[in-house]
């Protein structure tokens, strides 16, 4: 088993890495630098200054040694400057990374909560009314756009009833540390959770019901019957054992948002995560932001698909590689 | 023979199709005694394995219906409530499915899959349960019994799998088993060893089987009384030794002449025309069989055929057995039962 993981650890680095050069070349590719951005098109820098801004910043060097060491910046830590907000990347990620994260936890842990014992029902007594109201409202969220359905969550819950603050992640006035603090950024974590929760079930119920519906079928669960158990545990033990195995596997790849954020939901409620600021960085051309908070998602990607792969191994003996 | 273990009495299984009931198993009456190995033989769709689901209630109840009675020591499995149901299945009742290879839980241990039935049925220690689960497997024939115990299905072949649904069948020393098919999803020598451990297991056990084959080589072997079935009916009941010697419907006949064992050298196999009808569209008047040999004429058939008891213990359907002769029309077909 601690082999499996190390191994499958093992294939992140040449994954991460070929990750990182494609960044690099990407960025690079783009129209203007570091200098065309600092100076902002100040027409009192002469073309010689500017080159001789460029060879001291290193930007005259081969591509290679570059791209080396814009590496070893960023495993240090060293993600650059951001020219819009003259600030370090790591200083202006670090607040954001926290709010993207907990919002992103809250929206997993709500849309499980509700999908998991949905879609059970729903497969277990398929054909049923109560199969086909939740069917009916995983096609209500299916066919209903995020934006549009956050808008009118907003609206009505947060403008009309005004039970709910209109943005934000936290209320100015509430200290650091103290219990109203607390109470305030929960306040505030509502309707952005439950609106991308809500939305967010209709692929995991719809996922396991299926499953369920096809699991109850196959021959193990004939045996299971068969052996005179209760059909409680026919389903516990047998059926959605197998059934949630899908469902295990993709909660690595879910991780994965937790790290990048949900544009749509961080711009509606201004909420400020690492969502809103890839929005921002890519409208004011902050390239070296942009950069990071691609890379920082991608390598996301990889270690959610690292995880994916460990929970599966865990739960299903069948992947298990000695 | 002991007494009386299971009696079915005209069962009738229908599964709904499209809104209409179309009786699969069709007023079947069987009882299969302590220690004896009864047969039931047919082609694919006759209804055998639609019959020893309904024995163990394993059909889907909202489109089956079911009708007659199955009793099993004097109690009718179909009047029992779900929880009762299931004090007698895998307890009194062990089953022993098709296919070894989907009919094993693939995220269980070997072991906990046989002791769960234990879990439920016996008042065993943990400890108890695993000596238990250990002694069932050697007595399956699996010799490196501790290493299976804690092993996944997906780890073992498809024989070993199938003595693993032996041992979970047998968990809780059951009076009865049904084994459906139990070697039509393996390879031909181990199908001999799994009928082989059947036969071992039934003389020590002491209880009966229903067994599920169209091997007519198995049956010859194993059982001791054998039940042909043709479209959800009991075509022909005999003892194993009078059906061999003396198969009376022109079904058991053609399936007999149909066996490559017993083919001539020269000459080819016969097979019977056309095809078991699907529920919908089986005629449920006069003979079932009558389709399948067009050239014995009409008058032959009886209008409603009924099971009657031509020799003590032997059951023949339908009139048409009196005179009939395989179509020899067709070069080089002779009847071996006959000659």
């Amino acid at each position: 088993m601690l082999t499996f993981i190390m191994r499958r650890m093992a294939i992140m680095i040449p994954q991460l890495l070929l990750l990182s050069l494609i960044i690099f070349v990407l960025a690079k590719a783009m129209p203007g630098d570091a200098v065309s951005g600092a100076i902002q098109g100040n027409p009192d820098v002469s073309a010689e200054q500017l080159e001789e801004i460029r060879g001291k910043m290193g930007l005259n060097d081969p591509w290679y040694t570059q791209y080396s060491r814009w590496l070893g910046d960023f495993v240090q830590g060293d993600m650059g400057m951001s020219y819009v907000h003259q600030q370090p990347v790591t200083t202006l990620l670090a607040g954001r990374l926290g709010n993207t994260f907990l919002l992103s936890l809250a929206t997993l842990i709500v849309s499980y909560l509700i999908a998991i014992p949905l879609g059970i029902i729903a497969g277990r007594w398929h054909q049923s009314w109560a199969d086909k109201l939740i069917v009916g409202y995983n096609y209500f969220s299916i066919a209903t756009p995020l934006f549009v359905f956050a808008l009118l969550v907003l609206f009505v819950f947060g403008f009309y009833f005004n039970w709910f603050p209109l943005g934000g992640s936290v209320d100015i006035q509430a200290e650091g540390g103290s219990w109203e603090y607390v109470v305030s950024k929960a306040h505030h974590l509502v309707l952005p959770t439950l609106s991308g929760a809500l939305l967010a079930t209709a692929g995991t119920i719809q996922y396991l019901r299926n499953d369920i519906i096809e699991t109850k079928l196959k021959d193990f669960v004939k045996t299971a019957r068969a052996k005179g158990i209760p059909e409680r545990r026919v389903y516990t033990d047998h059926i959605l054992r197998n059934s949630l195995l899908p469902i295990a596997a993709f909660l690595g790849y879910e991780i994965t948002l937790l790290i990048s954020g949900s544009i749509f939901i961080e711009s509606i409620y201004s909420y400020p995560g690492l969502g809103q600021l890839f929005v921002q960085s890519i409208s004011t051309r902050d390239f070296t932001v942009v950069s990071a908070l691609v890379m920082i998602s991608g390598a996301a990607v990889i270690v959610g698909t690292m995880l994916s792969d460990i929970i599966l191994s865990i739960v299903d003996p069948r992947i298990r590689i000695e | 023979m002991g007494k009386a273990l299971l009696e079915i009495e005209n069962l009738q299984t229908s599964f709904r199709i499209k809104g209409t009931d179309y009786a699969a198993v069709d007023d079947v009456s069987l009882c299969i005694h302590e220690d004896e190995v009864l047969a039931i033989v047919g082609e694919s769709g006759c209804g055998k394995s639609a019959l020893a689901l309904s024995i163990i209630g394993l059909h889907e109840p909202r489109v089956t219906d079911l009708r007659g009675a199955i009793r099993f020591e004097g109690e009718n499995l179909l009047e029992l409530s779900r929880k009762k149901l299931n004090e007698i299945r895998g307890k009194e009742i062990g089953m022993v499915f098709q296919d070894p290879m989907t009919a094993l839980n693939p995220l269980l241990t070997i072991g906990s899959q046989i002791e769960e039935p234990m879990k439920y049925h016996m008042d065993l220690s943990r400890i108890a349960r695993k000596e238990r689960a250990l002694d069932l497997l050697r007595r399956v024939g699996i010799r490196d019994e501790a290493l299976v115990h804690a092993r996944y299905p997906h780890e073992l072949s498809g024989g070993m799998r199938q003595r693993v649904v032996i041992a979970i069948a047998l968990a809780c020393n059951p009076r009865l088993l049904i084994a459906d098919e139990p070697t039509t999803a393996l390879d031909v020598t181990i199908q001999a060893q799994i009928m082989e451990l059947l036969k071992t297991l039934q003389s020590e056990m002491q209880s009966g089987i229903l067994l599920i084959t169209h091997d007519l080589g198995v049956v010859a072997e194993t059982a001791d009384r054998v039940a042909v079935m043709y479209a959800g009916q009991i075509v022909e009941l005999a003892e194993v030794d009078d059906i061999f010697a003396r198969p009376l419907h022109p079904y058991t006949r053609s399936l007999f002449q149909s066996n490559p064992a017993k083919m001539p050298r020269k000459g080819r196999l016969h097979v019977i025309q056309g095809r078991v009808p699907n529920l919908e569209n089986l005629k449920r008047e006069g003979c079932r069989f009558a389709d399948r040999v067009p050239w014995v004429p009409k008058t032959e058939h009886a209008r409603s055929p009924v099971l009657q008891e031509v020799k003590r213990g032997h059951f023949v359907r339908c009139t048409c057995y009196k005179n009939f002769h395989f179509n020899t029309g067709r070069s080089g077909e002779k009847d071996v039962a006959t000659s």
